[in-house]
């Protein structure tokens, strides 16, 4: 196949692995590097993802020793030439976005987007980032998103699915607003903060329920921001659900827009069916998919969410969430794969755009 | 968007010989003083003084103002003064004898279950129980009582259901959905073996007493905490089939009420994948968690899915399997499901005789000697 038949891609969640805090002491104040180093913190994974479950790295992805995605080499083999993916947007998921102290977290964030900037994106000319923002302090999350904006290769704000309240209280409008302002969309990533239980009836006993239960946390956040007005205060603001899990975002349309229906004179500036806010306002990542495996149901999924706009090509690489050397899933239209892998991309981040003029 | 409009169906039709309703809320006539004939003395004060204090903010309403008074259909206040739910005539006039039902099963809500002082709700969960026959069950051979427990202290629970089970006035054991920890970690346990040990179903009801209703927190609206209800069956049947319960109990069954039913189809297959990479966690689980959630759950219909095309309902109850569907009203409140207008599209004949009755039939217990609606 040559060069122009071969269908382009746009991975929009790659991970990439910070594979210890010493890499990020050169990215921090005295005053950090002083407390990183004396107080013998070396390390500071999210709890959602434990580096040695199987989820946090496909088999055939792992190398020994190394943490997850911590590897260039591994990235360029494994994503672009093993996926054929033509450009990724990449994030890193580590300690700052989680922190107890804001202030720390906003230390940690900062070095791991320069970390970010002078370790990939300044060698691997195809990988885009998300600016990590410590959402603990939505002034210093906005401060944040506006020194790394100027960088054209940060295409989205990150933020955690589960946080210390809900993502559409007025709290966390600061880092709305700065995003808005930079024409960035706000990806929200699968992850907690473990602030609360990760279930509304408390602990389960295992990693594998907790990160079963991560669409029921999206499904929460979706709400809270189309019931607390930030679609209609933010016009030109996208969500990016990423690694929610895609099908669950029927049952979620359906239940949402009858509860809508009965009651939504409790919420009046709600002037239009969730199911309207998620076709124009809300994108979902590809992987996990959770979807049906056969072509006639997979369709029937696509029609139900009502939009070919709203899924978007992902790999969740390193996560171990599917096998083979294609994450389109089985029984998946092939004619519209170009569109989620390509179009849909192009149209939620403003700033992919610009790297192919 | 499409037409919203509720067309009548044929489903109830179908039923000539009457429904199961799987779902209807009976509530005393004068709040919490109508049990005391049913608590020792001792806990009226108690009563009077503290009450039964949710976790919440307010000390007699609910932290989410619900958008209707008590939560019901404003056509369903007795004249007589008493809250809805709690006249048997108007109950029989408005769904039983208007909708052929013939067979209702009472989940009495907030009573005992909500209390944080366990000891407090053992007792009003007796005197609930107790107040169900007298009220209701005994007065109307179509209506069955539920086996309320205070669930977060087992030990009393299943005093309470040794004392209840071998009486068939009963036709399941209720729990509710906000408990203080998943229902599969082992603190429930002695609940589902003496629930095993009468053959009596499990119905967890969504609502209850406790935390905070999403991982990020609580919400703001009525609108979000509606929606957070879902989020505790989910928690439910996950934590139900990954921590073992089904394995270990294999002849028990769970019915997931007024939780919607649509969402089980893509987290069915978001845990088979999960099993496979991670079963190793969990290794009491032997095998794809869809098989344990096609034997041991059903699912009640209330407020059931609304797709915007009606055929796109059909295809969820297929998934789910018309063998797992219940029919619910959830009479008297006010997101009521009237077994006319309900459903979107008419349901198949054979199918809809299915959902309305027959798979409520082979599931609860029935009275000894008792025929089954439709019987000859």
């Amino acid at each position: 196949m040559s060069e122009e038949q071969r269908p382009r891609r746009i991975d929009c969640d790659i991970h990439v692995g910070v594979p210890a805090m010493a890499v990020l002491l050169p990215y921090m104040t005295d005053y950090w590097r002083e407390q990183f180093v004396s107080r013998g913190i070396d390390n500071m994974e999210l709890a959602s993802y434990p580096p040695k479950s199987p989820l946090a790295c496909r088999p055939d992805w792992r190398e020994q020793g190394a943490k997850p995605g911590s590897s260039l080499e591994a990235v360029r083999s494994h994503v672009f030439d093993g996926l054929a993916v033509d450009l990724a947007i990449c994030s890193a998921l580590y300690g700052g976005q989680v922190a107890m102290s804001e202030y720390m977290g906003a230390a940690l964030c900062s070095a791991v987007n320069d970390w970010v900037r002078d370790e990939w994106l300044e060698k691997e000319p195809r990988l885009r980032a998300s600016i990590m923002v410590p959402a603990q302090n939505p002034q210093l999350a906005a401060k944040e998103i506006d020194r790394c904006a100027e960088d054209r290769r940060f295409v989205q704000v990150l933020l955690l699915a589960a946080n210390e309240l809900m993502l559409g209280r007025s709290y966390y409008w600061p880092i709305y607003e700065a995003a808005q302002r930079h024409g960035l969309p706000i990806g929200i990533h699968a992850g907690s903060m473990y602030r609360y239980p990760t279930t509304p009836a408390g602990w389960p006993s295992h990693y594998l329920q907790d990160y079963a239960s991560a669409p029921q946390v999206f499904s929460a956040q979706l709400q809270s921001l189309i019931s607390e007005g930030v679609f209609g205060k933010f016009p030109n603001l996208t969500f990016v659900l990423m690694e929610s899990g895609v099908a669950w975002i029927t049952p979620y349309m359906w239940r949402a827009t009858k509860t809508w229906r009965g009651i939504r004179g409790e919420i009046p500036w709600v002037t239009r069916p969730p199911s309207a806010e998620v076709r124009e306002r809300v994108r979902l990542t590809l992987q996990p998919f959770d979807g049906p495996d056969r072509g006639e149901q997979v369709e029937r999924l696509i029609e139900q969410i009502g939009s070919d706009d709203v899924i978007l090509f992902s790999s969740d690489y390193p996560h171990w969430q599917f096998d083979g050397a294609d994450p389109i899933p089985p029984g998946f239209p092939a004619g519209m794969v170009d569109k989620i892998a390509w179009e849909n991309p192009l149209n939620t981040y403003g700033r992919l755009r610009e790297s192919l003029q | 968007m499409t037409s919203t409009t509720l067309e009548r169906t044929t489903a109830p039709a179908a039923v000539g010989a009457g429904i199961v309703d799987c779902d209807i809320h009976p509530s005393p006539r004068q709040g919490g003083a109508s049990l005391k004939p049913y608590m020792p003395r001792q806990w009226h004060d108690h009563m009077d003084q503290y009450g039964d204090p949710h976790n919440g903010p307010y000390a007699s309403v609910y932290g989410f103002p619900r958008y209707m008074p008590g939560t019901a259909r404003r056509d369903a206040w007795p004249e007589n003064g008493g809250p809805p739910g709690s006249d048997l005539d108007l109950m029989r006039s408005q769904h039983l004898d208007r909708n052929n039902v013939a067979l209702g099963i009472l989940e009495p809500l907030g009573f005992g279950t909500t209390a944080r002082n366990v000891e407090y709700g053992a007792v009003m969960c007796a005197a609930i129980n107790e107040w169900q026959i007298d009220e209701f069950v005994d007065r109307e051979p179509r209506l069955r009582a539920s086996i309320v427990v205070p669930q977060e202290d087992s030990a009393a629970s299943v005093a309470e259901i040794n004392r209840r089970g071998p009486d068939r006035s009963y036709a399941q054991i209720e729990l509710p959905s906000l408990t203080l920890e998943p229902l599969g970690r082992r603190r429930y346990w002695p609940i589902f073996e003496a629930a095993a040990s009468f053959g009596l179903p499990i119905g967890i009801h969504v609502g209850g007493p406790t935390g905070a209703r999403t991982a990020s927190g609580w919400p703001s609206y009525y609108n979000e905490e509606h929606l957070s209800l879902v989020a505790t069956m989910q928690t439910h049947l996950t934590s139900l089939v990954l921590e073992g319960v089904c394995e270990h109990f294999p002849d028990l069954r769970f019915i997931m009420i007024e939780g919607g039913i649509a969402w089980s189809i893509s987290l069915r297959r978001r845990l088979d994948r999960l099993w496979r990479t991670m079963g190793n966690e969990t290794p009491h689980v032997r095998r794809p968690p869809s098989e344990y959630m096609a034997e041991s759950f059903y699912f009640s219909t209330q407020p059931v899915e609304e797709p915007e095309t009606p055929a796109a309902l059909t295809e969820i109850f297929e998934q789910v399997g018309w063998d797992r569907v219940l029919y619910a009203s959830d009479y008297p409140h006010w997101d009521y499901d009237d077994p006319n207008y309900a459903f979107r599209g008419a349901l198949p004949d054979a199918q809809a005789n299915r959902v309305m009755r027959d798979n409520a039939l082979g599931l609860y217990r029935l009275p000894h000697g008792a025929r089954a609606p439709g019987e000859a």
